[in-house]
């Protein structure tokens, strides 16, 4: 049991502290992809550090929400790093919270954002805090129809037996997967800010989602905005991992594989950084109500994946 | 590999199918459409030749060869060619609410797969639950072909609905004959070249490929 | 009678005539304010806690029954407290609690008359909800629900002057009256033709399937009429924005889980029999109806419209559950249904607590700033803390986030769609997901409107100056939020226990209660490698985590921080009109889901002076259904009319056809 607490500590922190890695590649992936010569792949650690030298600026008649809104949001995204295996399976704070609390979690994260975005009234933070919630409301079902697939083919929500199930026993082929891993990218896509959904690295305010969430914050606090948007990503990312990919996650008591499933986890982190930044080249962003129905799309799909399930896997 | 995993890999192509179905569905451009359509062919091939693989059915390797032949190389370069000569590449469609026509699809899929409950159970072949998706592929497609107006997303429609039918024989007997397989493909074959010559006159007659200016065809 | 410890069903019936004699008194004290406010008022709240108190004695202990000597002759009112009634009486009372500390507070404002009019109609309100969960025969439930139909009626329109509240508790008395016609038309059937209409009997009478079947659907609807399940709604979003806030808590929280109770009870406990497509027809209607419940509410700018619209949207999980369990049921599988029955009692419960706390929270905001539009309103957490901080707590429990409660009644539904694929009628396997999906979808919705809804209200500018000047809660409304976002926060983080309450319920209607596989803290419904969560454990690392950033940001750096002008993106000439409206928060969800509305737009002339903008997204099915029949009673009564003529000859000659037609065929 102490061990299993050491693990998951070891582990979230891994996750907090190579989060800011992670975008940094898929930055400079993007960068050599598009022929621009890339940032240095240490740049968003840099980042953090000169914001959080910085003071931190607070509108006239902010209320305390806005203050304490980036405090949660880190604090939930470290939780959801907590809750996804990403190197051992031997999660002694899993049984607290199973994939639909997952959910609840970043949907937790993400109503506090919009209320704090909402809190100066300004006109682009509720602008921002309205369309994030639009894209929320259709990806939050479709992630959920996602993980009900996976949870339909474990016969568990909790996400250590879904890896379980998935990586450690006989190998097969479930045809379900396929549409959920397919929902599962179009989500990941949407609620990370990325390309054809929203840009994250825009300046121009019309077309913000998330950057006009947060367009009233500094210093510290958008430090931490930043480094839980990277930790939202990492999370992401091992969790489309631990769904569809589970293979070289340790499994239960077994140290040995450790510094192999860290390896594995870097290796398949790396690609599927590259594979992003790929989609994001080839990809224009589109018009804002185009998104539902990319989201819609999302949500068929992932009930079509969990009727596939129930007619070719039961 | 266990038969099993044969199997495995046959739902995974099906389902795939099914999946590419949808896109089609979706799918606003006619470059794009026609791309899928070689996809959900090769898809088609692949399944056919596993089965026959694994069952010893020397019979579908023809059929699958003549799906590759016809339908991932053949038809698509046909068309590729038509829409260059009609100059139609750039073609989009404005389609009716893609989720609404998705939910539509979501039903039918529920439909199919409850239509062909019963029956596979009558089939007694080991890939008989795919005999759903087939059905399901099968009304996608008439769907597919209901939601469009122009010209050619309608063929590709009525192509797609005999990929179905394909699958649908294969899962639940084996295959057709081959007689009727090739007899089928020939049929196809020639009903597509015909629609091709049809597209000109269309498009000579209306100045477009959009088959709502037929209705002005009606006798009063 | 052993009266060291009388029976809970005695208790029941004595706090509940307690109530009456309050209601009773209430216009005798009509001068005198004080004695209504701090003796009468309170004494109500706490006959309420009381009536919970005997609730949870009748959920933990024996079923206990009492024949009164009221009524006709030979036909006594029977009362009877057993597990499921113990059980709606605890949501009845603890809600109730909250609400009447809360009332006590709001009511001071009200002129004399009106307060003591409100004081008489409540406390009979109360009593109707008790007697229609204690009634044990058809007689004294109809004469009770009709005492809460018609109590609840004038406490609608107590702000009668308004034409706008006459309209809306007409309807609202309507369809009651429609839905009481049906449930009268139930109970007939469920005795079978023998005249018997003790609930006693009932249990016992072999019903033949197609009977079985016509009892359950005009239980649907008479009981649907009062939920304000989709067509049925209409009332609800008219009767609830009319009412004073704390009427719109207690029949938003409390009467429509009364039509719950009454489903469930005539289900699962009067018929003898339960089939899989009741359940079929329940769950799809459900899930209709909170999709449209949310998507509505969506679009609404007056909050209590909205949160009446909220409300539809619940009664339609509520009912989906319920036709979960009938599935379950039917196809015997009872650790499942336990799950769908339990999740749709836990859900209930919650409902009463975060709406209650809700609509009493836009109470205290109506109180203070006269405005319900939510155009007019912004920034309100400023010059009311207490109100916004409370109201919060709500918002994010009805947003179904964890840990707060709303979030545990939906883990628990989406459990028992998860367990599915054992039924046996694949084509109700295959209804499943899609029914997931949707629960999910609504679940979605419901935190968008929450974040409109609060943000709107309570956070931004002042869209209004007078607002600055806002006056926060009074210390009793103070208590009453606080004692029900207290209910949300406890529900939330302890299902086990609450679930363990629950057993006795689901043991009486399904013969299964569901068993916790996990320990105290660990709530894991079929066995902990299926599915577990812990709120608790879930809360604490939260904060944990949270706090430690906290602490290691100001370790390592600094807490400085200086205070400016928005940035908004350089723009310098902020004005609180530039802020994103109800409407336009509501805009793409009226863009996506154009098809479930009519929307009417009234865009000013570009050269217009002085532009005015108006748009209403109004209910397809008012001018679908009821406009039709509507106008269908006043073709009939036109019609009707012709027969009046004014001339006293015209009269007695129909009385002289009337009798000789009487005599002719009547021989």
């Amino acid at each position: 049991m102490t061990i299993g607490i050491l693990i998951q500590i070891a582990q979230t922190l891994l996750a907090v502290l190579l989060a800011p890695l992670l975008m940094g590649w898929v930055n400079q992936c993007r960068a050599w992809l598009q022929g621009r010569s890339a940032p240095p792949i240490l740049q968003p650690y840099r980042t953090l550090i000169k914001l959080f030298h910085k003071d931190a600026i607070v509108a006239h008649g902010a209320t305390p929400l806005l203050r304490f809104a980036p405090y949660v949001f880190f604090g939930c995204m470290a939780l959801a790093a907590g809750i996804v295996p990403m190197v051992a399976n031997d999660l002694p704070f899993s049984p607290a919270a199973d994939v639909i609390a997952l959910v609840g979690v970043f949907a937790l994260a993400r109503v506090f954002m919009a209320l704090a975005a909402m809190d100066i009234g300004t006109s682009f933070g509720t602008l921002g805090a309205r369309r994030e919630m639009l894209v929320a409301f259709l990806a939050e079902p479709a992630l959920l129809m996602v993980v009900f697939t996976a949870s339909f083919v474990a016969n568990s929500t909790q996400l250590t037996t879904i890896v379980e199930a998935l990586a450690h026993r006989a190998f097969a082929i479930y045809p379900s997967l396929a549409f959920a891993g397919v929902a599962f990218w179009m989500v990941a896509m949407a609620e990370n800010a990325r390309i054809p959904v929203d840009n994250p690295t825009t300046h121009l305010e019309l077309t913000m989602i998330h950057e006009a969430m947060i367009l009233e914050y500094s210093g510290r606090h958008l430090a931490l905005i930043e480094w839980a948007v990277a930790l939202k990503l990492f999370t992401y990312s091992a969790l489309g991992l631990a769904l569809f990919m589970p293979w070289g996650i340790a499994e239960t008591g077994n140290f040995a594989a450790m510094p192999l499933a860290v390896l594995a986890l870097l290796v398949k982190l790396a690609a599927g950084g590259f594979a992003l930044a790929t989609i994001e080249t080839f990809l224009a962003k589109w018009r804002l109500f185009r998104v539902p129905e990319f989201l819609g799309t999302a949500f068929l799909l992932g009930v079509l994946a969990m009727l596939v399930h129930l007619l070719l896997e039961v | 590999m266990s038969q099993s995993l044969y199997l495995q890999v046959v739902n995974l192509l099906s389902a795939l199918l099914l999946l590419i179905a949808f896109a089609m569905l979706s799918q606003r451009r006619v470059v794009g459409l026609i791309t899928l359509f070689a996809w959900q062919g090769l898809a088609l091939a692949l399944s056919t030749t596993i089965v026959a693989y694994s069952t010893g059915q020397h019979h579908l390797y023809y059929s699958a060869a003549l799906t590759v032949g016809l339908k991932v190389i053949a038809m698509p370069w046909f068309f590729f060619r038509l829409i260059r000569q009609l100059d139609a590449h750039r073609e989009v469609e404005t389609l009716f609410n893609v989720p609404t026509t998705m939910l539509v699809g979501i039903v039918l899929v529920v439909f199919a797969f409850n239509l062909a409950q019963p029956i596979s159970q009558m089939s007694g072949t080991v890939t008989r639950s795919i005999l759903g998706i087939a059905m399901a592929s099968v009304l996608l497609s008439f769907l597919m072909m209901i939601t469009r107006t122009k010209a050619i997303p309608q063929v590709i429609g009525f192509l797609a609905m005999e990929n179905g039918l394909f699958l649908a024989a294969t899962s639940a007997t084996y295959g057709m004959p081959l007689v009727v397989e090739l007899g089928v493909a020939l049929d196809v074959l020639v009903g597509v070249l015909i629609l091709g010559i049809f597209f000109f006159h269309i498009r000579e007659t209306f100045d477009s490929l959009d088959l709502k200016h037929m209705e002005s065809l009606k006798e009063r | 009678m052993n009266l060291s410890s009388p029976h809970p069903v005695n208790v029941a019936w004595g706090i509940a005539l307690f109530l009456v004699a309050i209601a009773a008194l209430s216009p005798f004290l009509r001068l005198r304010r004080r004695v209504l406010l701090r003796a009468l008022m309170p004494a109500g709240a706490l006959a309420a806690l009381a009536l919970a108190g005997a609730g949870f004695a009748g959920l933990t202990g024996e079923t206990s029954a009492l024949a009164l000597p009221l009524g006709l002759p030979d036909l006594p009112f029977r009362l009877r407290l057993d597990a499921l009634s113990g059980f709606f009486l605890v949501l009845l009372g603890g809600a109730a609690f909250g609400v009447g500390v809360f009332a006590n507070g709001y009511m001071r404002n009200l002129d004399d008359t009106t307060l003591a009019l409100y004081c008489l109609w409540y406390h009979l309100f109360l009593a109707g909800m008790a007697l229609v969960l204690l009634a044990n025969d058809a007689y004294a439930f109809m004469v009770a629900w009709e005492m809460m139909a018609l109590s609840s009626y004038f406490l609608v329109t107590t702000n009668h002057v308004i034409p706008g509240v006459r309209r809306a508790g007409f309807l609202y008395l309507l369809i009651a009256h429609v839905g009481a016609v049906a449930l009268l038309l139930c109970f007939g059937v469920l005795q079978g033709g023998h005249g018997a209409y003790t609930f006693d009997y009932m249990r016992g009478a072999e019903l033949t399937p197609f009977w079985a079947s016509v009892a359950f659907l005009l239980a649907l609807f008479g009981f649907g009429a009062k939920a304000g399940l989709v067509p049925l709604h209409v009332w609800l979003p008219e009767a609830h924005p009319a009412a004073p806030s704390p009427v719109s808590a207690v029949m938003s929280g409390i009467m429509l889980k009364t039509a719950i109770y009454g489903l469930l009870r005539v289900s699962f406990d009067l018929l003898n029999m339960q089939l899989a497509w009741w359940g079929v027809l329940a769950l799809g209607l459900g899930l209709v109806t909170a999709l449209y419940g949310v998507v509505f509410a969506a679009v609404q700018s007056d909050m209590k419209r909205l949160l009446a619209w909220s409300s539809i949207e619940n009664i339609g999980i509520l009912v989906a559950g319920f036709g979960l369990t009938l599935i379950f049921h039917a196809d015997g599988k009872g650790a499942l249904a336990a799950i769908a029955l339990t999740a749709t009692l836990y859900h209930a419960i919650n409902h009463a607590f975060f709406k209650g706390l809700l609509f009493v929270g836009t109470g205290a905001v109506l109180h203070a700033t006269g405005q319900r539009n939510l155009g007019r309103l912004g920034g309100v957490m400023r010059s009311m803390p207490w109100v916004a901080w409370l109201t919060l707590v709500g918002v994010l429990a009805i947003a179904g986030l964890p840990p707060l409660n709303g979030f545990v009644s939906e883990w628990l539904l989406l459990q028992a769609f998860l367990m599915t694929p054992a039924l046996s009628q694949s084509f109700v396997n295959m209804l499943i997901p899609v029914a997931a999906g949707t629960i999910a979808l609504a679940g979605a919705l419901a935190a968008y409107v929450m974040v409109k809804f609060y943000g709107v209200i309570f956070l931004g500018q002042h869209r209004d100056p007078k607002l600055a000047q806002a006056h926060d809660a009074s210390g009793a409304e103070r208590l009453g939020m606080l004692w029900l976002a207290a209910g949300c926060v406890a529900l939330g983080l302890m299902p086990v226990q609450v679930i363990e309450l629950l057993a006795p319920v689901t043991e009486l209607l399904i013969g299964q209660s569901l068993p916790n596989a996990g320990s105290w803290l660990y709530l894991a419904p079929v066995n902990a490698d299926r599915a577990s969560y812990s709120p608790l454990v879930f809360l604490l690392v939260v904060t944990a985590v949270t706090l430690l950033a906290f602490v290691l940001v100001r370790r390592l750096y600094h807490g400085r921080v200086r205070h400016a002008d928005p940035w908004d993106c350089g723009f310098p000439e902020q004005t609180p009109r530039m802020q994103d409206t109800a409407e336009g928060f509501g805009q793409p969800i009226r863009q996506i889901f154009v098809s479930f509305m009519r929307v009417e737009r009234d865009t000013p002339d570009p050269f217009d002076r002085h532009p005015h903008y108006s748009g209403a997204s109004l209910d397809k099915l008012w001018f679908g259904i009821y406009e039709p029949i509507a106008r269908l009673a006043g073709w009939l009564s036109d019609q009707a009319g012709r027969l009046q003529h004014g001339r006293i000859h015209w009269y007695l000659i129909y009385s002289f056809v009337t009798l000789i037609f009487l005599l002719a065929f009547a021989r």
